[in-house]
């Protein structure tokens, strides 16, 4: 897509129409505006909204008293959102780590190598990615049931791997496809080998596809709730499940604080996920 | 001496595997393929045989096999459910649509400079908390929320609206987190359109809505049905909207699953709910891609 933003923006349809003055015209051209804006309204409003009332010093949720940080205080307090944020950070930063490196291997071999049951692991790869949350939660906790792995934190990093190489190499082999490989052969011809043009020009070229790939899979572990919620064992709280049983046992301001910072956490994350693909020219839409 | 021998060793292991692409192959493969196929494929096929077990009276595992609990689908009150999802992941696609179709066309007309920041504005809120989002339409649509408690306040009410703890509340939230997933793949097939045969059809005097209805919306199709599929497939099997903001009378497929789970604890009905959940999606995945390929 961003190949394609060198092109002239296609004319607008409606303008011949519009200056004939027909009224239909124009109402569809309004129409049409709108729905931008709304759609832009709509996305950012509940966001606005929380992060406003996480502000609130009330202890009522929905009636505005004056600007405050009493609840951020609260939640530097509350001994459990500290042991949950340090829970939510091993899994996410362990999970990372693992599906990176995975995620990455098995890129190069899926873009530039031909292996039999090629097509079959394709498939597999892409599974993780479409298939919904609530069934892949319970075919891992059955599968950790019988084969008696005990709940913890360990079930939950297993977990976050098995579907974040999925999303690792959706877009590390976007910037492959995209590699000039003219490169590696012009750093052979001056006598690197293998291993010296892998680690000289491969892997520095891949990079921002690497991090953007590692940034996202940091944003979707730290965010997961679904998966998390039945892998999770006695003690293995992370935020994301603080947060649910929070709401459960009633609306608090405390939520709307944590909520926030969790938010902006994985806004600053997504941007500089999204930004460093977008370097690589990677379409910015292959993910959704 | 020692070194050179190190070196040289180095360089024996390092023709060894130069000489084996097969071997490095296997080597760049295997984990991924060991972690996809013990903790995805293997979970995967233990569902599927569970699906055709029983649950003893003590909530141990018979192993017999029987097709009883997908018979226990046409028991009326899960086919209720089963109708209840697919008109809340049929009536979100819808609202997507909507509102998301003329927001694409917009977008691609917007100034190529614009258009990647306006994208990218578009796409940040889709990759954040998704519990966080859900839970954000809590404050707004209960009955103390912000619209109950303003429209109380200026009077126009006194009951608060029922906005809350049912099927609408559900919609509002799924097409709040799949929206971007309808926007995104309109826009770009609007974008890719050729925006010369809109002026042709317009030349031979085809009006606004014509043109939009033989040209621009057949021409863009292909987008629309990747918006319809991303959209209503996560919504037919949403799990925390649900839980979240519908009511006890709310349930979708998702939450059947998880009480089979965690609170009933018949795991092989659940597996074969969650199968079915599972069946549906890769069907219509399937469709979509030959179809797709056929208009391709």
């Amino acid at each position: 897509m961003s190949a394609d933003t060198s092109l002239s923006p296609p004319k607008p349809v409606l303008s011949r129409t519009a200056r004939r003055g027909s009224l239909l015209g124009r109402l569809i051209r309004g129409g049409i505006t709108a729905s931008g804006i709304f759609g832009y309204v709509f996305l950012y409003a509940p966001i606005v909204i929380l992060i406003v009332f996480s502000f609130n010093s009330s202890r009522f949720v929905s009636s505005w008293e004056s600007f405050s940080f009493r609840w951020y205080g609260e939640l530097f307090k509350d001994a459990a959102m500290g042991t949950a944020l340090k829970n939510s950070l091993t899994v996410a930063v362990s999970s990372t780590v693992i599906s990176t490196v995975f995620g990455t291997m098995v890129s190069l071999a899926m873009e530039r190598r031909r292996f039999p049951g090629k097509m079959a692991f394709d498939a597999l790869l892409y599974l993780p990615i479409i298939i919904p949350d609530i069934a892949m939660a319970v075919m891992l906790l059955l599968f950790f049931v019988l084969s008696k792995f005990g709940l913890s934190l360990m079930t939950i990093i297993i977990s976050h791997v098995a579907f974040n190489i999925s999303f690792v190499a959706v877009v590390v082999r976007a910037r492959l496809v995209g590699f000039d490989r003219r490169l590696e052969e012009a750093a052979q011809d001056l006598g690197a080998n293998e291993f010296q043009t892998f680690w000289h020009v491969t892997l520095p070229l891949l990079m921002p596809g690497i991090l953007g790939g590692a940034l996202l899979a940091f944003t979707l572990s730290l965010d997961d709730f679904v998966i998390t919620f039945f892998t999770a064992g006695v003690g293995s709280t992370t935020l994301p499940l603080r947060i649910y049983s929070m709401v459960k046992l009633g609306i608090t301001p405390e939520i709307n604080a944590v909520s926030t910072l969790l938010l902006a956490a994985s806004m600053v994350l997504v941007l500089v996920s999204l930004l460093l693909q977008r370097k690589g020219g990677a379409p910015v839409t292959d993910l959704a | 001496m020692s070194a050179s021998t190190t070196t040289n060793e180095k360089r024996g292991l390092l023709n060894f595997i130069r000489r084996r692409p097969g071997l490095q192959t296997l080597v760049l493969i295997f984990p991924s393929l060991f972690w996809l196929v013990v903790f995805f494929a293997v979970p995967l096929l233990i569902v599927f045989v569970y699906s055709f077990l029983k649950r003893g009276p003590y909530g141990q595992i018979v192993w017999e096999f029987n097709l009883g609990n997908y018979a226990r689908f046409f028991d009326p009150l899960y086919l209720k459910i089963f109708a209840r999802s697919f008109k809340i992941a049929g009536l979100t696609t819808f609202f997507c649509f909507l509102f998301g179709y003329p927001m694409a066309y917009w977008l691609a007309t917007r100034p190529a400079k614009w258009r990647n920041t306006l994208l990218l504005v578009l796409m940040i809120p889709f990759w954040t908390n998704f519990l966080v989002r859900t839970y954000a339409w809590i404050l707004i649509l209960r009955d103390t929320g912000l619209i109950n408690n303003a429209l109380m306040s200026l009077g126009l009410i006194s009951q608060p609206l029922p906005l809350f703890g049912n099927d609408f509340a559900i919609i509002v939230g799924l097409v709040y987190g799949w929206f971007p997933d309808m926007v995104l793949p309109c826009y770009a097939a609007i974008e890719r359109l050729d925006f010369s045969l809109v002026e042709a059809a317009q030349d031979l005097y085809a009006n606004e809505a014509r043109s939009f209805l033989r040209v621009i919306f057949p021409l863009t199709l292909p987008g629309v049905v990747a918006g319809v599929m991303l959209v209503f497939i996560p919504s037919l099997g949403a799990y925390v909207t649900p839980d979240l903001l519908g009511g006890a009378k709310s349930v979708m497929i998702g939450n059947v699953i998880q009480s089979q789970f965690l609170t009933v604890r018949d795991y092989p009905f659940g597996s074969a709910f969650s199968f079915v959940l599972m069946a549906i999606m890769l069907v219509a995945t399937l469709i979509y891609f030959r179809v797709g390929a056929r208009t391709a």
